[in-house]
């Protein structure tokens, strides 16, 4: 496995090789027009030169005539310094040849009556050369007819072409590396937002944990990255700042407790006492030890509900049974205090039996604490549409509104001296009742209004599709 | 109660733990053994003729699991409660699935522990009552009819409260925990914050208690309800 290459040395790449892809293509293409150009300059050329002398050689009609001719055709290549010209005379000898060049035989030999469409190039020491041959009749009737060639020396445009295509791959080059360089800076400068938000990601720790990206800042292409990290970081935090205010709350939860305890074990070993008092003591202390004991328990309960770890078993269950159960339940108590107690409607979700009922056994037990002398609770099933309701309703105090958001918090107490009289519950029930809720995706509402006080899970009516998704960490 | 010499082996490497519980199950009138480490125990398991086995997880040596494996393995039967510190539900699934008879969650009550114990010790003994009248002193229940009366006179009882009756005279003398009357009597397998067993009780003494001499139910605090007659000495 090869080390991913960096965005930015993979932008500059792509950079340099598109850019010479393209100037090396368009060098191509104006070099090959450059060239030719030049070949049908020559070819223009040569064609006008084979059509002189054809006019002058139809006109032979004799020896003499032959001598005009190469004086003719003499005269009509002078003067073009490239230009060369061999004609081939009726007795197959060289009527005529331009200095210093030689026409290659093969070529010579198989010249047809047509004017070569054909260009042929050829080398001669360090020349080269660019001719046309065609054969013309002479007006002797008995004569073969005359090869005649004429050639362009092509030095001078391949010279140019030479320098031409020096000038295009040192043009490529530079270019190529200006590209490059051009790229480089472009793709710093765009990822540099990128640099900035690892900077800032780097810098968050758990004691920085509010810190955010700015997603106005950054191009829109990043914005969407910076919206959902700063989402995570919101997450992160609230689960941090949850999980840290759940340690200190549980060391503040333990810390009376345990100080009762060392409090009143110490003083009572201070001194000698009689069986009955030391009897006395231990009850007392069991009796503190059992709340301990539970509060750690509802506080495993809570932190598997919360994290979904709990959800055992997903069954049909039925809430009327599961209501009148719960209160016959409470009957007792609810006789205690001459509180009635009832059921209204009924329905059937899907969930874990016996969680549901721990949370409906919270609120009923929550609201029968509450309910003063001769009052009433009453629990109400409601099946609608989307959602099955459970309402837990009671007549007492109203709970003041700023406390209503804040109830299901853990260890949130509305009275803060009222818990500590009764030395009932754990301070978790609520908060378990929305763990639960929560575990079957549903939710709980808290309603306080004119005496009446109304606690509600709705759960939702598509619960059995994925009671088990939930977010594990 | 239950015949004399009932031996029982606790393993369990906590030294506090098992010398209160050796403490607590002898004086409830049974032959207690100690072994703190899982090769200890399976070796005096094997070896002591035990009627009942109390077993941690968190051994050294040997883990409960394995010691409980090894001993079902070789075919041996005698019931086996187990003590967890860790309530996962796989946990409670492996135990019972490895032989256990039934377990228990750290932190217990030891009444709880007491409760458990006796039930087990009952069924490995095979013995279910099959009786249709049940006497404590001069209070009946007709099980049958679902009945109370007490020294003749019918009591009028609630379904509850009879099953609550039937509980506590069906295991005289044992101090049955809260949590347990909760889970047996209503079905409720948790801890209500609430005092409502002790409601519940106090309004069945009203009924059966109040009016009359013995008194039979006692609260045990900080443990539970009992239901005995009390000695006329």
């Amino acid at each position: 496995m090869t080390k991913k290459l960096s965005l930015t040395a993979r932008l500059t790449l792509l950079f340099v090789t598109g850019s010479s892809v393209v100037l090396l293509v368009l060098g191509w293409l104006i070099g090959s027009s450059i060239e030719r150009h030049f070949e049908q300059q020559d070819r223009d050329a040569l064609v006008g030169k084979l059509m002189l002398a054809r006019h002058e050689i139809e006109r032979v009609t004799s020896d003499q005539d032959l001598e005009r001719l190469r004086a003719q055709l003499s005269d009509a290549v002078v003067g073009h310094q490239d230009l060369v010209m061999q004609v081939i005379g009726p007795r197959k000898d060289i009527l005529l040849s331009s200095p210093d060049i030689e026409f290659p035989h093969d070529w010579l030999a198989n010249v047809t009556t047509t004017p070569g469409n054909r260009l042929f190039v050829w080398s001669d020491g360090d020349r080269r050369y660019r001719g046309l041959a065609e054969t013309i009749a002479t007006g002797v009737a008995t004569w073969p007819p005359l090869v005649v060639a004429v050639a362009v020396n092509i030095e001078h445009h391949q010279a140019f072409m030479k320098t031409f295509m020096q000038t295009l791959w040192l043009f490529v080059a530079c270019a190529a590396a200006a590209a490059g360089l051009v790229g480089w800076f472009a793709a710093t400068r765009g990822l540099a937002p990128l640099h900035a938000m690892r900077k800032r990601a780097a810098s968050v720790t758990s004691h920085t944990l509010d810190q955010r990206l700015s997603a106005d800042a950054v191009p829109p292409e990043l914005a969407d990255l910076a919206t959902s990290l700063n989402e995570m970081l919101a997450r992160l935090e609230d689960a941090f700042r949850r999980l840290s205010d759940f340690s200190s709350d549980l060391a503040h939860e333990l810390r009376t407790p345990i100080s009762n305890l060392m409090t009143q074990t110490q003083v009572s070993l201070s001194q000698e006492r009689n069986a009955a008092s030391y009897r006395e003591i231990l009850e007392s202390n069991e009796e503190e030890f059992e709340r301990l004991a539970r509060m750690i328990s509802d506080m495993l309960f809570l932190a598997k509900a919360e994290n979904g770890l709990s959800m055992p078993s997903c069954e049909q269950v039925d809430l009327a049974r599961e209501v009148r159960d719960l209160l016959e339940f409470y009957e007792a108590l609810a006789d205690e205090k001459n509180v009635s107690l009832q059921l209204i409607g009924g329905a059937c979700v899907q969930g874990d039996r016996l969680m549901l009922r721990r949370a409906l056994s919270n609120l009923v037990s929550n609201a029968l604490r509450y309910t003063p002398q001769n009052g009433s609770v009453t629990v109400t099933v409601q099946q609608e549409k989307t959602q099955t309701t459970l309402s837990v309703t009671n007549h007492g105090e109203t709970i003041p509104q700023q406390h209503l958001a804040r109830l299901f918090e853990r260890f949130y107490r509305a009275d803060p001296s009222r818990q500590s009289i009764s030395g009932e519950g754990t301070g978790l029930g609520l908060a378990i009742t929305q763990a639960i809720a929560h575990a079957h995706r549903g939710r709980v509402l808290v309603t306080s209004a004119a005496g009446q006080t109304c606690f509600s899970i709705l759960l939702p009516a598509g619960i059995q599709e994925h009671p088990q998704q939930t977010i594990r960490s | 109660m239950l015949g004399v010499w009932v031996k029982i082996l606790i393993v369990e490497d906590e030294l506090k733990t098992g010398d209160y519980l050796k403490q607590g199950l002898s004086e409830a009138g049974f032959v207690v053994d100690v072994a703190r480490n899982g090769i200890d125990g399976l070796h005096l398991a094997q070896t002591g003729d035990y009627d009942l086995l109390v077993l941690d997880v968190m051994l050294p040596g040997l883990t409960g699991w394995q010691l409980l494996e090894i001993l079902r393995h070789g075919g041996e039967d005698i019931p086996i409660l187990f003590l967890t510190a860790k309530d996962e539900v796989e946990d409670r699934v492996r135990g019972l699935e490895l032989g256990a008879d039934d377990y228990l969650v750290k932190p217990f009550a030891f009444s709880e522990l007491l409760a458990r114990v006796r039930t087990l010790l009952r069924r490995g003994k095979g013995s279910i009552e099959s009786t249709t009248i049940m006497r404590a002193a001069d209070l009946e229940l007709d099980l049958v009819r679902r009945r109370a009366s007490r020294g003749g006179h019918r009591i009028d009882l609630t379904a509850k409260e009879f099953s609550l009756l039937e509980l506590l005279i069906r295991r005289q003398g044992e101090v049955l925990p809260r949590s347990m009357i909760a889970s047996q009597v209503w079905d409720m397998n948790f801890d209500s914050d609430t005092n409502v067993i002790e409601v519940a009780v106090r309004r069945l003494r009203s009924k059966i208690d109040d009016q009359f001499e013995p008194k039979l139910i006692r609260t045990i605090r900080g443990m539970g309800y009992v239901l005995e007659v009390p000695d006329r000495a």
